[in-house]
């Protein structure tokens, strides 16, 4: 256990340095969701701080889902994942790395536009060790997901668009803009199944909102199962692809 | 038939079967390779060499059939099999944003070397592989040669007591190869049991101890390459280069009764005969006769190739093909 965690360190350390400031990861891992961050600003300043934990939580899904869509298909398609597999490690440890590379990837750039946005606006954190455990939680869960996309295609560009897939219906339907409570109710399972609302809904308790979903607590449960879902769905492709 | 396992043997593969979809790339092959030996795969491109390679390595499991790697089964101890491996895979697959010091160390650490070690092999690797001056240069900046050298070094980080080199030198300059050759060689003078693919039939002849031809899936024949030579049924043959060469010799060869046919080769006569001390005679008096004076002659043995084409029944220019090159 003690040798996969360290194997799995070594994994994201050697992503971090070798692919985290190439340009599709700085363009859809940082651009698009400051991007957004600015667009709503720029649209209604005074409504802006309601978004806040929305927009973080996007930035979280965008920049660790980008993360992998590039470091495991490129790492694929270059053979380079084909020799991870000749190391005495297993493909639950490799890919655990590449998550962990990933989700680091996205806290960094969460926490640097929360930074941002502090000094913006009188933002206050009510729950800082709530908000650092979502961040964290969300970001692994995400960036399982991006594992899960990345193991299910061939190419860069079509790990993008799958991720894409996944990433823009929950723009809309996970609370970012328009409350989970006010969406219809046909609509509402919806938002239930996908990992961003709860991510959400956890964030903004820990600025001081109400959940509108579940306890926080159980929220982060959730995210974490769906993170071993993503986790044990891409273990079991990956091994049938490189096989 | 195959021996039972012995202690003496580094890698013992028995009855090996892999299929893709309807495709049998291996259909049932066995054969053992002894502790410091090199063993050579020689086959054509799509023979089943890599597919090999992959199952020994932990990295494709086989439909059926037993591979063990020092006695740890390559199915149920794939980690053990792992860290008494190395493995040079046919492209050079290390982490061009990488330099070479990185991708090493990197290696070291994934094998469960502390850093200081890994540190201190990589940097006797790039010594003994001629790569010291480039240990801060990217690995996506090297030359083919270079990052094949690197690649092999990468697999030895661990120290591995058996090596798989698959296709080592295909894709690689006449200088590059012949260097890589030579890396090989001293690799087995460390004791190194080395499983090595190919499908330069001259490399293998040159490296191996042995060698298994494999076709289609299935090996045809395990023996040493001096062996295999001896199995070929060639007509006895011998090179000569006459001077003055003129044209109207050649009618006069027609004559001779102890050369059973001759071919013009570039500046040669190849002469194919029955006995050696009867032609020898026949040919010094006619050589004398036509006051011509001979150069140089020397007698004809079989080659590799020729064992090969003879055991295979394949054309000689299959194993010509660089992979992919037919596509």
């Amino acid at each position: 256990m003690k040798g996969a965690l360290r194997s799995a360190f070594f994994i994201a350390l050697k992503d971090m340095k070798a692919y985290y400031f190439k340009p599709p990861n700085i363009s859809w891992g940082m651009l698009f969701p400051l991007v957004f961050i600015l667009a709503f600003y720029l649209r209604s300043p005074i409504d802006f701080a309601h978004l806040i934990p929305g927009l973080l939580s996007l930035s979280l899904l965008f920049s660790t889902t980008s993360m992998e869509a590039i470091v495991i298909t490129f790492e694929r398609m270059t053979g380079a994942l084909e020799r991870l597999m000749l190391y005495p490690v297993s493909v639950t440890t490799i890919l655990l790395g590449k998550i962990s590379g990933g989700a680091c990837f996205g806290i960094t750039v969460t926490v640097v536009f929360l930074l941002c946005l502090i000094i913006m606006f009188p933002l206050h954190l009510k729950n800082p060790l709530l908000f650092l455990a979502s961040v964290v939680i969300s970001s692994f869960t995400f960036s399982t997901l991006g594992a899960f996309v990345s193991v299910s295609v061939k190419q860069v560009f079509e790990a993008q668009t799958l991720a894409n897939l996944f990433r823009f219906p929950m723009i809309f339907l996970s609370g970012v803009f328009i409350p989970v409570n006010s969406l219809p109710s046909i609509i509402k399972p919806i938002a239930y199944i996908m990992p961003l609302t709860y991510s959400i809904d956890s964030i903004k308790v820990s600025f001081g909102y109400e959940p509108q979903i579940m306890h926080p607590l159980l929220s982060l449960l959730v995210l974490t199962v769906f993170a071993f879902i993503f986790l044990e769905l891409s273990v079991k492709i990956l091994k049938s692809r490189m096989s | 038939m195959v021996k039972a396992h012995s202690i003496d043997d580094a890698v013992t593969v028995k009855e090996l079967r892999k299929s893709y979809n309807t495709f049998s790339a291996l259909d049932g092959i066995s054969f053992s390779i002894r502790k410091g030996e090199v063993f050579g795969l020689l086959g054509p491109n799509g023979a089943g060499k890599t597919t090999t390679i992959k199952i020994l390595s932990g990295i494709s499991m086989p439909a059926s059939g037993t591979a063990k790697i020092l006695g740890y089964d390559v199915v149920n101890n794939p980690v053990m099999v792992k860290q008494n491996i190395g493995v040079v895979p046919e492209t050079s697959n290390l982490y061009p944003e990488l330099t070479c010091t990185d991708n090493l160390i990197f290696a070291g650490r994934l094998y469960g070397i502390s850093t200081e070690k890994a540190k201190t092999g990589a940097k006797e690797l790039l010594h003994i592989f001629g790569l010291e001056e480039k240990r801060n240069v990217l690995f996506g900046r090297l030359s083919s040669g270079m990052k094949r050298r690197l690649t092999v070094a990468a697999s030895l980080i661990h120290d591995p007591p058996v090596l798989f080199l698959d296709e080592p030198t295909t894709g690689l300059d006449v200088m590059s190869a012949r260097a890589l050759r030579e890396v090989i060689q001293s690799l087995k003078d460390r004791g190194i049991t080395i499983l090595l693919t190919s499908h330069y039939i001259e490399e293998a002849d040159r490296l191996c101890d042995r060698i298994a031809i494999i076709v289609k899936g299935k090996i045809i024949t395990i023996d040493t390459p001096e062996a295999l030579k001896k199995s070929v049924r060639t007509e006895k043959a011998v090179d000569v280069k006459i001077s003055p060469y003129t044209p109207f010799i050649e009618k006069e060869f027609s004559k001779m009764s102890t050369a059973v046919k001759y071919e013009k080769r570039e500046e040669m006569f190849r002469f194919f005969i029955e006995d050696l001390d009867t032609f020898m005679s026949e040919f010094s008096a006619f050589i004398k006769g036509q006051s011509l004076s001979i150069e140089s002659i020397n007698t004809v043995s079989p080659s590799l190739e020729d064992a090969f084409v003879e055991i295979t029944g394949l054309r000689r220019e299959i194993m010509i093909q660089e992979k992919g090159g037919g596509k």
